[in-house]
């Protein structure tokens, strides 16, 4: 094995992992790593970090594995390709010179979100009389009298577009890194697949039995709660893109009644953002820590606060938005939205992204291998 | 009362179990946890005593993937019906006839029903993938491996009330005319005896235990490697043929295949296993070859170049093959030693290159040319040398060379108790024990006087764990 490639000793134990799991195979049903890991005898840096990205971390070939710690062989798959991810996180981001914000993600996170709502409460202030920011405002265009509607879609539309591109220049710096040909992207049943893999969480639960959090009995809860917070994001975005069509195609201003789509889509979107990332934190706490990498800790907490904190913003303002309360709850939630997109290139974000690209490749490597099996 | 003296259990105090139970079960693999849930699911109450940590719990069940049970028709993740009759067949041919055959066919008979009990019991199965298709249509695949199996077995076994004790060794037994009245375990610091109405050994073979394997062995017994548990040291096994169980087996009678000789002592498992002896040649120590290494297909040539080895000069061979064979099997966890040329391959060895040399290039020359087809006894083999290779002789010629170092790895042994049909140990006399039941690996031998097929350990547990456990809470609940 050409070692002196492996540039971290994450990666050289990641190699030294597959390499014992290549000669063991038990776990080749658990999920797409093992079938994918079979696929090769010896492991570059690409490869590594795709298998990397396929883990889901659901524990299962840990607490099956017979060769796990206190046994000599030492073998910790989740934890190692854990810290393999993270490495890759950082190495993929665009530009380059930002790639440190994965190392202190939780602090830069912090840092960017009390900035950014300090500036839309000094924002409104500024551009308006500042006793409108405490006062109660009813009717359509309420939340413009705070910020007018224009100068919102110049600032989110902007920070919208630069995390579409770094995001995009990120995934394809990790889809050079694993190697995979760029034909691929364009196969729809590799696409197709990959989509339903990742939407459903098909490898997060551990071949059937279940994710392993607190303890050595499998459960199902991680993955629920991160259906919700994932659908719940989805639901979210989905209400901003309808406002948008109400404001520009049928000239309706926010905010809208209860009933009304955007509202209703939105709350259970911010529904789905405040239980799934609770969950999901209290899942990430109870862990055995001898699963997970620690310096990843900082960034998976980080976005998982900043999704809980969008979705309790706006079910907040929703809830307030006739009061005197609605100009600073206005503020937080849309500092907070705003930092959450800023950050999002830079954090855990990514692993959804990537994750995504390691199954395309994934489904494309299954479908050559039947193929190749059936003409054999 | 047995104590077996090899265990320096003189002079810590016995104090007795506050609890008196039903079952004890001596052991905590695949034969102990079902005897255990069988017991307890007939009502009786369990204790299993296990001699490893919670880690290492399970003997050498946590190496296992799979077990043969008889089935009538395809399921989920079997490809399609394995009859009695052909399970019969198959342990008939692989034991060269050498086992209990009303015993065997009994086991076959009962395995059909143990294939969805054990289901019943939280383990998960998977379709065979990757390099087991040969076995798919017979052999079922734990999910995630034998300690997966385990780890189900034991939340059922908690979930149901079975109590289980950790380095919990029984170092004694106190047994009168082949009834038992109560064990002796480790505890803490100390020793605890705890009082049941009947016993359940399921504690292994004796392959652990070198003083034990040197007594049927010699002293080559030194360089053997265990693959699996270092718990199995027979201590309750001794203990029973001490107390008048009739023994079965011979003490030489075991699994043994050639493993990385790189491999720790013990526990190495499945990933330093070597089934690369057909691609190439074998050498001992001294540079020669020894047996026909193209004899025949796996498993069977799997199984005896254990034995092989073991008669070599310090029990050590190696696997010497090159470029053109490199990828043609699974890999172990080590990798192979690798030179430029033969010589440099034998410095790196140890060998003499000379030697090795001039073996090699006899070898060559007597190649015959053939067809390469390594899952058929194809038509490449040698002439005029001795021993021939057979089936797949190829030319080592192709630059870099390779070698891997093998030793005799024991998978379990034989030497076991004799039992019945309801898993009922036999005393020496005949008449069958009134309280003692056997299970798994230590009554193996009943099934399998010698030779093995993939999966029937497994079969040998389940089947006979389970009966086992429902007898004896059939007996303490009388």
């Amino acid at each position: 094995m050409p070692a002196t490639e492996l540039k971290t000793p994450s990666l050289a134990e990641a190699a030294r992992l597959m390499t014992v799991c290549n000669a063991c195979r038990y776990c080749e049903g658990l999920c797409a790593v093992f079938p994918a890991m079979e696929m090769r005898r010896t492991f570059t840096g690409g490869d590594l970090n795709y298998l990397a990205s396929l883990c889901h971390a659901c524990g299962a070939c840990y607490l099956d594995c017979q060769f796990s710690p206190p046994h000599e062989f030492n073998v910790n798959v989740p934890r190692v390709l854990a810290q393999v991810r993270g490495e890759s996180y950082a190495a993929c981001a665009w530009p380059r010179v930002l790639s440190g914000l994965f190392a202190h993600n939780g602090l830069a996170t912090a840092v960017i979100a009390a900035l950014s709502v300090a500036a839309f409460i000094v924002g409104f202030v500024a551009w308006h009389d500042p006793s409108a920011l405490l006062a109660a405002h009813v009717g359509p265009g309420a939340f413009y009298r705070l910020m007018p509607h224009n100068a919102m879609v110049a600032v989110f539309g902007a920070v919208f577009l630069y995390g579409v591109v770094a995001s995009l220049m990120g995934m394809r710096a990790f889809w050079r890194d694993i190697g995979a040909p760029a034909g691929t992207l364009t196969e729809p049943a590799s696409l197709w697949q990959a989509v339903k893999d990742a939407a459903t969480l098909r490898y997060l639960d551990g071949g059937g039995a279940g994710c392993y959090s607190a303890d050595d009995k499998p459960t199902d809860q991680p993955r629920r709660y991160h259906h919700f917070t994932f659908y719940g994001f989805v639901l979210c975005f989905a209400s901003t893109c309808v406002a948008t069509v109400y404001h520009y195609v049928l000239g309706r201003a926010a905010p809208y009644p209860w009933y009304d789509l955007p509202v209703v889509i939105g709350t259970l979107g911010g529904i789905g953002l405040v239980v799934g990332p609770l969950g999901l934190l209290a899942a990430k706490v109870r862990r055995d820590p001898v699963l997970a990498d620690p310096s990843s800790f900082s960034m998976d907490v980080a976005f998982l606060v900043m999704l809980f904190l969008t979705g309790l913003t706006g079910l907040a303002l929703l809830v307030l938005r006739e009061t005197a309360g609605m100009g600073l709850l206005l503020a937080l939630h849309l500092g907070v939205v705003l930092a959450l997109f800023l950050t999002l290139p830079y954090g855990k974000f990514v692993h959804g992204l990537y994750r995504l690209l390691a199954l395309v490749r994934y489904a494309r490597e299954k479908r050559a291998l039947a193929g190749g099996t059936a003409s054999d | 009362m047995t104590l077996d003296r090899a265990r320096a259990v003189d002079g810590l105090r016995v104090v007795d179990h506050p609890r008196r139970y039903d079952v004890v079960v001596a052991g905590g693999g695949n034969a102990a946890l079902c005897a255990a849930i069988a017991a307890r699911r007939a009502g009786a109450s369990v204790l299993v005593l296990e001699a490893a940590d919670k880690f290492y719990r399970g003997g050498n069940t946590r190496h296992t993937r799979n077990m043969r049970c008889a089935h009538d028709s395809a399921t989920e993740t079997l490809t399609g019906p394995y009859t009695e009759d052909e399970f019969w067949d198959d342990l008939k041919r692989v034991t060269g006839g050498k086992t209990d055959e009303k015993l065997a066919r009994h086991m076959i008979s009962e395995s059909k029903d143990v294939l969805t009990w054990i289901e019943e019991q939280g383990v998960r199965f998977q379709p065979s993938l990757g390099g087991t298709l040969s076995l798919g249509r017979t052999n079922s695949f734990f999910l995630g491996g034998g300690r997966a199996m385990l780890n189900a077995l034991y939340r059922t076994a908690e979930r149901l009330g079975v109590t289980v004790c950790y380095e919990a060794e029984v170092v004694g037994l106190d047994i009168t005319d082949g009834m038992f009245l109560s064990a002796v375990f480790a505890s803490g610091s100390g020793l605890a005896r705890v009082r049941a109405s009947a016993l359940v050994a399921a504690s292994g073979g004796f392959e652990s235990n070198f003083d034990w394997l040197k007594q049927a062995w010699g002293d080559i017994a030194d360089n053997f490697l265990i693959r699996g548990t270092a718990n199995n040291r027979g201590t309750v096994l001794k203990m029973l043929l001490d107390a008048g169980v009739q023994q079965i087996g011979d003490p030489t009678e075991c699994h043994a295949v050639a493993i990385d000789a790189r491999a720790p002592k013990y526990d190495g498992g499945i990933i330093t296993r070597l089934d690369c002896v057909v691609f190439g040649i074998v050498v001992n120590k001294h540079g020669a070859r020894f047996y026909d290494e193209g004899e025949d297909i796996w498993p069977k040539r799997y199984a005896i170049w254990g034995r092989l080895v073991a008669q070599q000069p310090d029990q050590i061979a190696y696997i010497v093959f090159d470029a053109a064979m490199l990828n043609m099997f699974m890999p172990s966890c080590y990798p192979p030693i690798v030179a430029g040329s033969i010589g440099e391959l034998a410095q790196r060895l140890g060998l003499d290159p000379a030697v090795l040399a001039k073996t090699v290039a006899s070898f060559n020359a007597a190649v015959r040319p053939g067809t390469f087809d390594h899952t058929t006894l194809d038509d490449c083999r040698t002439e005029g040398i001795d021993p021939p290779k057979t089936h797949w002789a190829r030319r080592i010629e192709e630059a870099p060379f390779y070698a891997y170092p093998v030793r005799p790895g024991i998978t379990f042994t034989y030497l076991g108790t004799r039992v019945n049909r309801e898993a009922r140990m036999i005393m020496a006399d005949g008449r069958p024990s009134a309280n003692m039941f056997a299970a798994g690996e230590i009554m193996a031998g009943n099934v399998l006087g010698q030779g093995y097929a993939a999966g029937v350990g497994m079969t040998v547990g389940s089947v006979f764990g389970r009966i086992a456990g429902r007898e004896a809470a059939r007996h303490a609940r009388n």
